[in-house]
């Protein structure tokens, strides 16, 4: 059974009522990593987020169903569904800068949702916080609870926004372009520890990245969206071997590779993006005429 | 003259603010350690590191937006690693950078037409509306993106407004720092398709500064690899990327995460 099951998400741009999801449906198990991919404005990370709760407030969900461990979290009433999320999902975010704050020590901010939404006791919050660390690798984990975020490099951030995120033993885990601020040799450590993290903790993980790379070593499932719209859902294997949608393909010959550059970085062609956007014109259509 | 620039010994170190003390100088804290090496008239080089390697320094070093401490630039057989402003001034049109971040580096008051055509005023090109249109044809963009506000425009679209401004005035080098790193795959593909045929078109010498060696890989003839300021390999991109020396270009190589499931890549 799926842990994670989104069907028919649909959201709009308050006011103007523009489209960003095009009844997005996936489903996610327990323990499995599903790469959502897509160039900026897919509307990848806004899948997380509507999963997450943490939409813009320029956005809504107008249609759809969020189930989480078999519970609808859109029927839920507001507080109710925050303590859900809160319970058993969490977030690593982009930016390992803009994510911490920079006033705070980093203890409190690792301490902090635990205490404030599973209710435990700052003692046990401060002990998990440790073990935590320790788990992402961090070799002096009382020295750097005590740091502020600008006397920490930016591998050492984003290891502890990491360590935030299964601190709490969530399910479900929401990477948004975790790596993508990183140096290459960086994000090979980055990577490995998501995946060994993921692995060990058996949490569920949706991977948002525009890198088709990262996909291919990090996922066993893929989503691959534009305009909001799913254009291919597969395994990740068939995907390399064979991706079904021309855009699909398209967005490989796109990707950088080193060992094959005739097979790499070559534009997305003008009609095969026109064809896509076609896709998305008739989908709007067809959601109008019901 | 074959050879645009020629770099011999460069060293460069900046002033550590975060250990100044109170009251007396801020220790030096060396950022590049004594780097040799040569540009060809004509040539695409990768400038390739971690962060923290040197190489935007080094891009800075090149286009005298910073002084070198010890070491010689020279520029088409001339030295110009101390000149003053005032005589760098004519070679200021013929060396040009394009910047990684469009947001920080086009004015978001300006429109597009002036972000391109205020250098070619002044450097008094003549006719530099003109000349900027056809930057902005030469991109691939129409030339109604002129009216139009950086913000209004895709991160791929911005980075072409940058090329273009660059290109506008026919300059003999361009330094193009971590210019693609913002952009999504797709957008990245297209803005080096750019940026390669604009070059080899008009006869440019550019120096690439990324951290990604398969973007490299596709656009240069030669890759330097720096490591904590140092050059720890130089050569042409199909030896480098068959047969690598240097161990750290190996561990970069490893680092790549090609789009291919099936290799034993952790």
């Amino acid at each position: 059974m799926s842990f994670l099951r989104v069907e028919n998400l649909c959201v709009d741009l308050k006011g103007s009522g523009d489209r960003l999801l095009r009844g997005v449906s996936l489903n996610v198990g327990a323990g499995e990593v599903m790469g959502l991919v897509g160039e900026s404005g897919a509307g990848k990370s806004m899948i997380g987020k509507a999963i997450l709760g943490i939409l813009p407030r320029s956005a809504g969900v107008v249609d759809g169903v969020i189930e989480l461990d078999g519970e609808n979290l859109l029927a839920l009433p507001p507080k109710v569904r925050r303590q859900r999320i809160g319970a058993k999902a969490a977030l690593i975010p982009q930016d390992p800068l803009t994510a911490l704050n920079p006033s705070r020590r980093i203890a409190p901010q690792i301490t902090d949702r635990l205490v404030d939404i599973l209710g435990w006791d700052r003692a046990r919050a401060n002990d998990r916080a440790r073990e935590i660390l320790a788990e992402v690798h961090i070799a002096d984990p009382d020295r750097v609870l005590r740091s502020y975020p600008h006397e920490l490099s930016g591998g050492m951030r984003q290891r502890i926004l990491i360590a935030s995120a299964f601190a709490a033993e969530p399910k479900l885990i929401v990477a948004d372009e975790p790596t993508t601020a990183l140096d290459v040799t960086v994000q090979k450590q980055i990577l490995r520890l998501i995946r060994d993290m993921q692995a060990r903790h058996g949490t569920a993980l949706l991977f948002v990245t525009h890198d088709l790379g990262v996909v291919a070593k990090i996922c066993q499932k893929m989503t691959v969206l534009y305009g909001g719209l799913v254009v291919e859902q597969t395994d990740v294997h068939g995907f390399f071997r064979a991706p079904a949608h021309p855009y699909s393909r398209a967005l490989l010959a796109a990707t950088p590779r080193h060992d094959d550059p005739a097979a790499s970085l070559n534009p997305v062609p003008d009609d095969i993006i026109q064809a896509v956007r076609a896709e998305v014109a008739a989908a709007d259509r067809n959601w109008r005429n019901g | 003259m074959a050879d645009i620039y020629d770099v011999q010994g460069l060293r460069l170190s900046l002033a550590d603010m975060a250990r100044k003390p109170l009251f007396g100088a801020a220790p030096r804290h060396e950022i590049l350690k004594g780097l040799t090496f040569r540009i060809a008239r004509g040539e695409i080089v990768g400038i390739v590191g971690g962060s923290g390697s040197g190489k935007s320094t080094l891009g800075r070093a090149l286009l005298r937006l910073l002084e070198p401490s010890e070491g010689r630039v020279l520029f088409e057989g001339t030295d110009i690693t101390h000149l003053p402003e005032s005589a760098l001034r004519p070679y200021r049109r013929r060396i040009q950078m394009i910047f990684q971040d469009p947001m920080s580096s086009l004015n978001p008051r300006h429109r597009v037409g002036q972000i391109i055509a205020a250098p070619l005023m002044l450097h008094g090109v003549e006719g530099p509306r003109e000349a900027a249109l056809r930057a902005l044809d030469e991109v691939g963009l129409p030339r109604g993106f002129a009216a139009r506000y950086p913000h209004e425009l895709s991160g791929g679209q911005r980075q072409r407004v940058g090329i273009a401004r660059a290109i506008a005035l026919r300059p003999d080098f361009i330094l193009a720092d971590e210019i693609v790193s913002g952009l999504d795959v797709s957008s990245q593909a297209q803005v080096l398709a750019i940026l390669k045929d604009r070059v080899r078109d008009l006869g440019l010498t550019l120096a690439f500064i990324s951290h990604d060696l398969s973007v490299i890989r596709r656009l240069c003839d030669r890759v330097i690899v720096l490591y904590q300021g140092q050059i720890v390999e130089d050569g042409p991109c199909d030896r480098v990327f068959a047969d690598p020396q240097a161990d750290y270009t190996r561990e970069l190589l490893a680092a790549i995460p090609d789009p291919d499931p099936d290799s034993d890549w952790f």
